[in-house]
């Protein structure tokens, strides 16, 4: 056994604990691979450490993660960028674990380091790394190999670059479903550097074997690579060889295809550019808007307002429209909710006559929603909705399905709405807030679920933000301290947490004026959970207000609840008298 | 190989089909010896070959699952590939041996509904092989589990830079044997009192680093300990007892199936699943047909058959929407008018379903028939082989006992020219289903499959008075085998069986005894 002198004892230890049994160490002394790198020295790292790393890459999942992590950024440790192809080994044994996260950690960590490497050292390592997986005996290797080619190839030689790509298209074509779905992921990155010559005749012809795949589950990843070789391609190509097959896809048996086709509608649709959109995509798109299967009308509803967006007015409206229209009354409560999240950004698309004529009518359909969530949705994107309608119309279809929202049975829809509420009161403003929804908000407080009155009290501190400590002084504060005289035991401990949440925000002024006395009267309260939030609260008072208000109010109350004969509620009055105690020190 | 060789074959086989096959015992694991109890946890409740038939895994009501592994190959050298390419005559037979074993499942108490979850593996199915390990998924009523069991080689640490025996002293040395007492070191790894402070970034070295630090020394011996590792558990997503687990051909999804909802998972992602079949009515009272089995489709992906306990196998299509309660295709037999009595339907119930491996046919197993159907007709089976017609007067009996619900598995031979399913009394039939053939075998598990057609005069009670040996007639019965009714022993019934999927070899359980055959 080396002796290990003293300082250096902790990094023994490190070292030691990348073979410990505990799963925990290991990981621990992985994620400091860089420091026992540097302790080794950038030789030993490299005839060492890395090595190593190597032959033990039969470690547990997590520890193999950290460890193709780790590796993505050990250039520097090594040597730098001439010694950078060392790290290749290890993270190619990473390549083929089973494990699909390691394995997409180790090809972005050999992507990273791919890229710094200079091009001899690709030629000489890289290159022949990507072979080697390539032709892998198991599947995970010729996975892997898929997300490596763009690194490699635009550093090969002419005949390399053959060679290349006739590999790539084997792995299109292999028979592992799994690879094939490696290919078809990355063919769009793989494509971006390859030359346009090439580009035209061999990438096309893998796409065109990936689209036509007998597995859904590969041909639905083709859809991405329309949008990414449409990138590279000339628009008339585009038109040529892409949009045909979007069209196909947009009709695919598969539901999961067209499901695939709405979802990326919008990428397809800068592909092919706005000519082919308008004359190809938008009977497409209708037929996805009224698809049979629900989950493809969510997404093809999702995307109304980004396509409408590329289209004219006149078309949207002769085209799109309908089917909204349709939508708004679809039979799936997700379709609508869909619809909600986004229609309020139709309305600058097709201005305000259209606007109030066509959409007024949907949008007022889906705010009385039988469905919390359409509903949600619609009050959430409440200011486009505002700068559409105006203030007056939507205050009269908005607060009945607000108040309806407030009062839902579901306190989790409640929740949601009380979350809007800061939002709806700054969007509306005061006046419009003061009449309908002050009274909801003190509503709340005395909510049956606790979660509520918690969001309750939170939301009255939000509404006191924003609308000012003087405007709280007349609408939330009296109502809020009437409270504290409920009967009910937890009634009172939200009000207490309600001023506590409060204080802060009126200052120290009326705190002491209006807060403290309250506070304290409450002191004698007869429950004992009471009166040690109470003594908690108390003690978040002493930053707020001045040190003689702390010595002759605060100080007082504490020593009385600290001989109080309930044990929690001595204890936290205690702490409380500690806090003064320190601040007195530290001032 | 040993005994099996009574049978001869009077049936000389027709010019068309293949000749019938002569059954051989091949071999037998935990086998029974002459009145030793049948421990209850050791009865086997789940066979299943890999795609190879390299690999046979065998699950029990222990919750056990049992890996064998083939022998008769591995002898002669070279990768499997090269074996398999050259012209091997076929003279050897299956041969396994017994490869591993793990704790699958353990009994469960679910708290809330106050049941028992009992840890009898339902089913067992291969995935894929990669990096040399082998994977599969077991269940059993409720959870799922995907386990990799792979050859580790061990692994010592011999050379450490600080000697672990003089820092017992400090508590939290690494050692190569750390104890499993509570850990010193906090839940991010960090240690409460050794801090690694000094360790930061700013910690300067040496530019040549430290000579006296070293790495820990790995030394790899020889031996290797087969691991079996859970690595995913599929739990909490469904209500009623699982009766079928089934990979997909797109390599990375599976299905599982309840009496009522059949979910779609991602090998990958286990807390989520996509319910794909719903046939729970508003109102269970209005209940009339549970889901009994379920499989996708061998090569296409989007197709799925499930079969019901009233006798229909559904086929659906996952491309035509997301839950699909509606199937594309029905297929079911329509009752013979007049026929119906009060068993009708509880013997219509379907307890097992398999595709071919052309994706082609389904082979269905009810209570007293097997039938295979052709995907593309949906009028009624292209065949039915009439497994054990002879109980039909003893149906009544067969209710009151129960063994009337006896789940019954099928299986099909690699080719798709024979088929095979269990019987009682540890019998097991096997039909040819080639177009003109007429074999059909009945075949006992034990040493001496062919006992059942022979005469035995060691043990007259289960002799059989017919003489012919093999029964000729497409779907009859031998006619001898219930001329003594009580011959037939309920209890001991041969349930669960597999076909190898490229050789004439089967494995059946009997009991807590696997026993394997070939021809």
């Amino acid at each position: 056994m080396a002796m290990i002198d003293e300082p250096l004892y902790p990094i023994a230890v490190l070292i030691d604990e990348l073979k410990n049994e505990d799963i925990q160490l290991r990981l621990n002394s992985i994620r400091r691979l860089s420091t026992i790198a540097r302790a080794l020295g950038e030789e030993r790292t490299r005839k060492e450490l890395i090595p190593f790393l190597s032959e033990n890459n039969d470690d547990d999942d997590e520890v193999l993660l950290a460890m193709a992590e780790e590796l993505g950024v050990f250039v520097p440790y090594v040597g730098g960028v001439e010694h950078a192809n060392v790290l290749l080994p290890p993270l190619e044994g990473l390549c083929s674990v089973e494990e699909t996260c390691v394995r997409d950690k180790a090809v972005e960590s050999l992507c990273r380091i791919g890229s710094q490497m200079r091009e001899a050292d690709l030629l000489e390592f890289f290159i022949p790394l990507v072979k080697r997986l390539a032709a892998g005996e198991w599947f995970t290797a010729r996975v892997s190999s898929c997300g490596l080619f763009h690194i490699a190839y635009p550093s090969a030689s002419e005949t390399l670059r053959n060679e290349l790509r006739t590999i790539y298209s084997q792995l299109c074509q292999d028979d592992m479903p799994m690879v094939r779905r490696a290919a078809a992921t990355n063919l769009g990155k793989f494509a971006a550097t390859v030359e346009p010559a090439h580009l035209k005749t061999d990438i096309m012809s893998m796409f065109e074997d990936l689209t036509q795949d007998d597995q859904d589950s590969v041909r639905l990843l083709a859809v991405e690579d329309c949008a990414a070789l449409g990138k590279h391609l000339e628009p008339q190509d585009c038109v040529a060889h892409i949009l045909p097959v979007i069209v196909n896809f947009s009709q695919d048996k598969s539901w999961r295809v067209r499901y695939m086709v709405a979802n990326q509608l919008y990428e397809l649709c800068e592909a092919v550019g706005p000519e082919a959109t308008r004359t190809d995509l938008v009977p497409a798109y209708v037929r996805l808007l009224r698809d049979n299967e629900a989950e493809v009308r969510i997404a093809a509803a999702g995307k109304v307002t980004k396509f409408c967006r590329i289209l004219s007015p006149e078309l949207a409206v002769q085209h799109v429209l309908p089917c909204v229209k349709e939508l708004s009354s679809d039979s799936s409560q997700h379709v609508r909710s869909a619809l909600a999240s986004v229609i309020m950004g139709m309305a600058p698309v097709l201005g305000k006559d259209a606007t109030i004529e066509q959409l007024l009518p949907i949008f007022l359909s889906l705010l009385k929603d039988e469905f919390p969530d359409v509903r949600l949705n619609i009050i959430s994107k409440l200011d486009q909705v505002n700068q559409v309608i105006g203030i007056d119309l939507l205050s009269q279809s908005l607060l009945p399905a607000i108040v309806e929202l407030a009062e839902d049975r579901h306190w989790r829809v409640r929740l949601a709405i009380i979350e809007y509420i800061p939002l709806l009161a700054s969007q509306l403003g005061v006046g419009f807030f003061d009449d309908k929804l002050g009274a909801l908000c003190m509503q709340w407080l005395k909510d049956k679920v606790f979660s509520i009155r918690d969001a309750a009290a939170t939301n009255v501190k939000r509404l006191a933000e924003e609308f000012g400590p003087e405007w709280a002084m007349q609408h939330i504060i009296p109502q809020v301290l009437d409270m504290i005289n409920d009967p009910h035991y937890l009634y009172r401990m939200t009000i207490l947490h309600a001023i506590s949440l409060l204080a802060p925000v009126m200052g120290s002024e009326v705190t002491c004026s209006k807060l403290l006395p309250v506070i304290v009267e409450t002191a004698k309260d007869r429950v004992p959970n009471i009166k040690f939030n109470v003594a908690k609260v108390l003690q978040s008072l002493v930053p707020i207000v001045d040190q003689p208000v702390v010595e002759k109010t605060i100080r007082p109350c504490l020593v009385e609840l600290s001989e109080d004969p309930d044990v929690d509620v001595r204890y936290f009055a205690n702490q409380g008298l500690q806090a003064i105690e320190q601040v007195m020190m530290s001032s | 190989m040993n005994g099996g060789d009574g049978g001869e074959v009077t049936a000389a086989p027709p010019a068309g089909p293949p000749p019938p096959l002569e059954w051989k015992f091949s071999q037998v694991f935990g086998e029974r010896t002459a009145g030793e109890e049948v421990q209850e946890v050791d009865i086997i409740s789940a066979i299943e070959f890999d795609k190879t038939g390299d690999h046979l895994a065998t699950g029990d009501r222990g919750g056990r699952v049992v890996l064998f592994e083939r022998t008769d190959m591995k002898e002669h050298g070279g990768s499997r590939r090269d074996i398999e390419r050259m012209d091997y005559p076929v003279s050897r037979h299956p041969e396994f041996r017994y490869k591993t074993e793990f704790q699958s499942h353990e009994p469960e108490f679910d708290y809330l509904k106050s049941l028992e979850i009992e840890e009898k593996i339902n089913k067992i199915r291969w995935c894929q092989t990669a990096n040399g390990a082998l994977f599969l998924l077991s269940t059993n009523d409720k959870t799922i589990k995907f386990w990799k069991v792979q050859e580790k080689k061990v692994k010592k640490i011999s050379e450490m830079n600080i000697d672990p025996s003089k820092v017992v002293g400090n508590g939290s040395a690494s050692s190569s044997t750390v104890s499993s007492s509570p850990k010193p070191y906090l839940a991010n790894g960090a240690y409460p009192d050794r801090s690694y402070s000094c360790l930061n970034n700013d910690m300067t070295f040496p530019p040549g680093g430290i000579p006296s630090l070293r790495l820990p020394v790995v030394v790899t011996s020889t031996e290797t300990s087969l691991v079996a590792r859970c690595r995913r558990v599929y739990a909490h997503a469904h209500d009623y007892h699982i009766n079928s687990i089934s990979n997909n051909s797109d390599g990375e999804t599976f299905i599982s199936a309840d009496d009522l909802r059949i979910n779609l998972w991602n090998l990958e992602i286990s807390n989520q699943s996509f319910n794909i079949v719903d046939v729970k009515p508003a109102n269970m009272e209005d209940l009339t047909e549970v889901i009994t089995s379920a499989e996708f489709h061998p090569t296409h992906c989007n197709m799925l058959a499930y079969s019901s306990s009233k006798g229909s196998i559904r086929l659906i299509d996952l491309r035509q929407s997301a839950l699909c309660d509606s199937h594309s295709k029905l297929f079911e037999e329509q009752e013979a008018p007049g026929s119906r009595s009060f068993f009708t339907e509880i013997i219509a119930s379907i307890s097992d379903i398999k595709f071919a491996k052309d994706g082609r046919y389904i082979l269905s197993r009810d209570y007293m028939t097997l039938k295979l159907w052709d995907i593309n007709m949906d009028s009624g089976p292209v065949a039915t082989f009439q497994v054990h017609e002879y109980l039909r007067p003893k149906l009544c009996d067969l209710y009151e006992n129960d063994s009337i619900f006896d789940k019954f598995e099928c299986c099909l031979s690699g080719d798709g020219l024979r088929v095979a399913t269990g019987s009682y009394s540890n019998l097991f039939r096997v039909f040819g289903c080639a177009t003109g053939s007429t074999e059909a075998a009945t075949l006992e598990a034990s040493k001496n499959p062919m006992r059942r057609q022979v005469q035995t005069p060691t043990r007259p009670s289960r002799s059989l008075s017919s003489s012919i040996t093999r029964v000729v007639r497409r779907g009859a019965e031998s006619p001898g085998v219930d001329a003594n009714g009580n011959s037939f022993d309920f209890t001991t019934k041969l349930l669960h069986l597999a076909w190898h999927p490229v050789e004439n070899s089967i494995a059946c359980a009997a009991a807590n005894s696997l026993y394997m055959y070939y021809a």
